[in-house]
């Protein structure tokens, strides 16, 4: 049995814990509390998970990819679909459970960072939906990248605040934000989009997310009658990836395999693929592999998916991959887009650019495993966002030049 | 016992406090920041900090980081710092690394806290570093002869007091507000209140950071704190000066203010 339960301080064996400013130290054991509180009151739960059945359109459907199972060496591909999950991605889960904690802890502001602008655009939702006021950190270079996701925000009603500092992406926008909380911790809760992040966000972010996994285990035994040969999910920060792995990780004949953001190719430097080409360290709060030079500053990552381009790792992560209960490969922005066009083509679902990480990297698995593997693909959101990239990408903007 | 406590004892028996200063090494250049340490040293700044240098300060306000920024950028490594930290302990003045944790933990724990005795520093102040996680880093400091100061803030528990204190050996770093480094309008009466709580808890001196700016936000502080902190207010006179000598004697003549109103008796 793979145990991942963290001890009482948050560490996945070595990894994870908490190292932030003092300050934050009684927020974030408040908000263990009232998490461990509420993880068992059957009202938070029904609450919880009536949201997930009327607002947010849970269960997301499993669909059976034939046309796309082709790419993958005739193994048989089934996309869990994160994609349809209103607000377009898998974030929308964590968000929900969040913003509940929020109120339940009197709290009246939550403040977000975003990378892709999903995780943005879900906590603006929730924000809405359940009268919070939102701020929104986001790397200014982000919010040229996506700017349908900014409007969005805007219009449910959230202040997007563009980070000018660093890098200027994901990595900044949590600086920005953690230096937001520590100001306002009174008021505001900092609702963190991924499995990062000190104690107690890793756990409790995964579990918000476990339902991807849940379903998916049941979908694919009543459709195929046993379990997938393998589960492939792309890894940022890891939230998606953790949702779908972990109800799996005691059934140690199902492979997991997560794929990171390649960028040009871990070989060139400018990448983001954290656990392949990064070493332990600590950022952001919490013991992880993170992409740093030989005196721990970090590096800055690269991706040509926003949701990706972040330089760390959640801390269980970490963990799985030195245990060997899950493994870890970079996928480039190349593999990943001609992914991205396949999906297109031969399914009629434009995916996000995350998740196109995650599709070429089962055609790689599924060329290696042969036509009997089955192989379950989280499709953690949905490409509309990424339309504009994807169109400069493939040279379809607007004069008839290619 | 090491200098950093000596001088907080005398400081106590003269019934006053001490003034802090804080500067990033590299700001702003490796010389000029040896230049501006050494010249607050002899207007009567009594503890240096160096800063190193952090990729991610997410504890500093815009003007730490815009000074961190441009020291990385200039291409400021750790044997920079540790050459600052031995030209201004020279001066006698107890001279400490503030500094986040990941670049200590990169470094080697143990390399970090002999590297830093051999060049004089004095002990190493480290924002980020909670005393769950703080094993490795007490017993090297401690093999090192190095002084530890770790943070609380005015929303720490008497718990998370009694904790930070157990692995304090030099003086504990009472944050004056809940907020990032940077000057403010008014210190406010959290710190009071914070220094009066960890008193009932602790005999360690109680030095007040963030936000202090001024000489008589440094009197109001001195009349109930052990040492008076002031890094920002030093670091926007560097920033603002047209030539580093200029910096350098504003910084001075600044300094020179803040430790009179530090130093008067209580």
């Amino acid at each position: 049995m793979t145990n991942t339960t963290p001890d009482a301080l948050g560490h996945f064996g070595p990894y994870g814990g908490r190292f932030v400013p003092e300050a934050l130290i009684s927020a974030l054991d408040e908000l263990d509390a009232a998490y461990q509180v509420a993880k068992v009151d059957p009202e938070f739960q029904t609450r919880f998970q009536n949201l997930q059945s009327t607002y947010t359109g849970r269960p997301s459907p499993l669909t059976d990819a034939t046309r796309f199972s082709a790419h993958a060496g005739g193994a048989r591909i089934l996309l869990k679909r994160e994609d349809l999950n209103h607000t377009g991605s898998h974030k929308i889960n964590n968000v929900l459970g969040q913003a509940l904690l929020t109120q339940r802890m009197g709290k009246t502001r939550v403040i977000a960072e975003t990378g892709a602008g999903q995780h943005g655009v879900a906590t603006a939702t929730a924000a809405a939906l359940l009268g919070l006021e939102c701020v929104v950190y986001m790397g200014e270079e982000d919010t040229r990248r996506q700017a349908l996701n900014v409007a969005r925000m805007k219009l449910l009603g959230a202040e997007v605040i563009p980070v000018t500092t660093g890098s200027k992406t994901l990595k900044d926008a949590i600086n920005e934000a953690m230096r937001d909380w520590v100001t306002n911790v009174d008021n505001t809760h900092y609702l963190l989009g991924t499995v990062a992040g000190p104690h107690p966000f890793p756990v409790m972010v995964r579990d918000f997310h476990r339902c991807i996994g849940l379903e998916a285990r049941q979908q694919v035994l009543d459709l195929t009658g046993q379990l997938p040969t393998a589960v492939a999910a792309c890894v940022g920060g890891g939230s998606n990836a953790i949702g779908i792995f972990h109800p799996f990780l005691d059934d140690e004949d199902v492979q997991l395999h997560g794929y990171e953001a390649g960028g040009d190719g871990v070989e060139t430097g400018r990448h983001a693929a954290t656990i392949t080409g990064g070493a332990p360290g600590v950022l952001h709060g919490a013991r992880s592999y993170l992409l740093q030079d030989d005196e721990g500053q970090t590096i800055e990552s690269h991706s040509i998916s926003a949701g990706l381009d972040y330089p760390g790792v959640g801390p269980e992560h970490s963990y799985l991959n030195d245990i060997g209960r899950a493994h870890y490969h970079p996928i480039t922005d190349a593999q990943a887009m001609q992914a991205f066009a396949w999906l297109c083509r031969t399914e009629g679902i434009i995916p996000a650019i995350e998740s196109s990480h995650a599709l070429a990297g089962a055609c790689l698995l599924g060329q290696e495993l042969g036509p009997d593997a089955v192989i379950l693909i989280n499709l953690s959101g949905r490409g509309d966002k990424d339309v504009d990239t994807a169109a400069a990408w493939f040279g379809l903007n607007g004069d008839g030049q290619s | 016992m090491s200098s950093l406590r000596s001088s907080f004892e005398a400081a106590r028996a003269r019934n006053s406090a001490l003034l802090v200063g804080y500067l990033p090494a590299g700001f702003p250049s490796v010389d000029g920041c040896i230049a501006a340490a050494v010249a607050m040293v002899e207007s009567g700044v009594d503890v240096i900090e160096i800063g190193l240098p952090y990729s991610d300060p997410v504890m500093d306000g815009p003007v730490i980081q815009e000074a961190v920024e441009h020291a990385l950028q200039a291409g400021v490594r750790i044997a920079d710092v540790f050459a600052t930290v031995a030209v201004v302990a020279k001066t006698g003045a107890p001279t400490l690394v503030m500094t986040y944790w990941n670049p200590v933990e990169r470094y080697g724990v143990e390399r970090f806290a002999q590297d830093l005795a051999a060049a004089g520093g004095a002990g190493v102040i480290t924002p980020d570093l909670t005393p769950e996680e703080s094993g490795a880093w007490t017993a090297a400091a401690q093999a090192a002869g190095l002084e530890t100061v770790f943070l609380v803030a005015p929303s720490s528990p008497v718990e998370r007091i009694d904790k930070v204190a157990e692995v304090t050996t030099g003086f504990i770093y009472a944050a004056s507000t809940m907020g990032v480094t940077g000057a403010r309008a008014s210190v406010g009466v959290r710190a009071h209140e914070l220094v009066d709580r960890i008193r009932a808890r602790s005999t360690s001196p109680v030095a007040v950071g963030l936000g202090v700016s001024a000489p008589d936000q440094a009197r109001e502080v001195a009349a109930y704190a052990d040492g008076v902190i002031v890094g920002s207010a030093f670091i926007r006179l560097l920033i603002d000066a047209e030539t580093e000598a200029d910096g350098t004697r504003a910084v001075a003549e600044l300094a020179g203010e803040l430790a009179i109103a530090t130093h008067q008796p209580r």
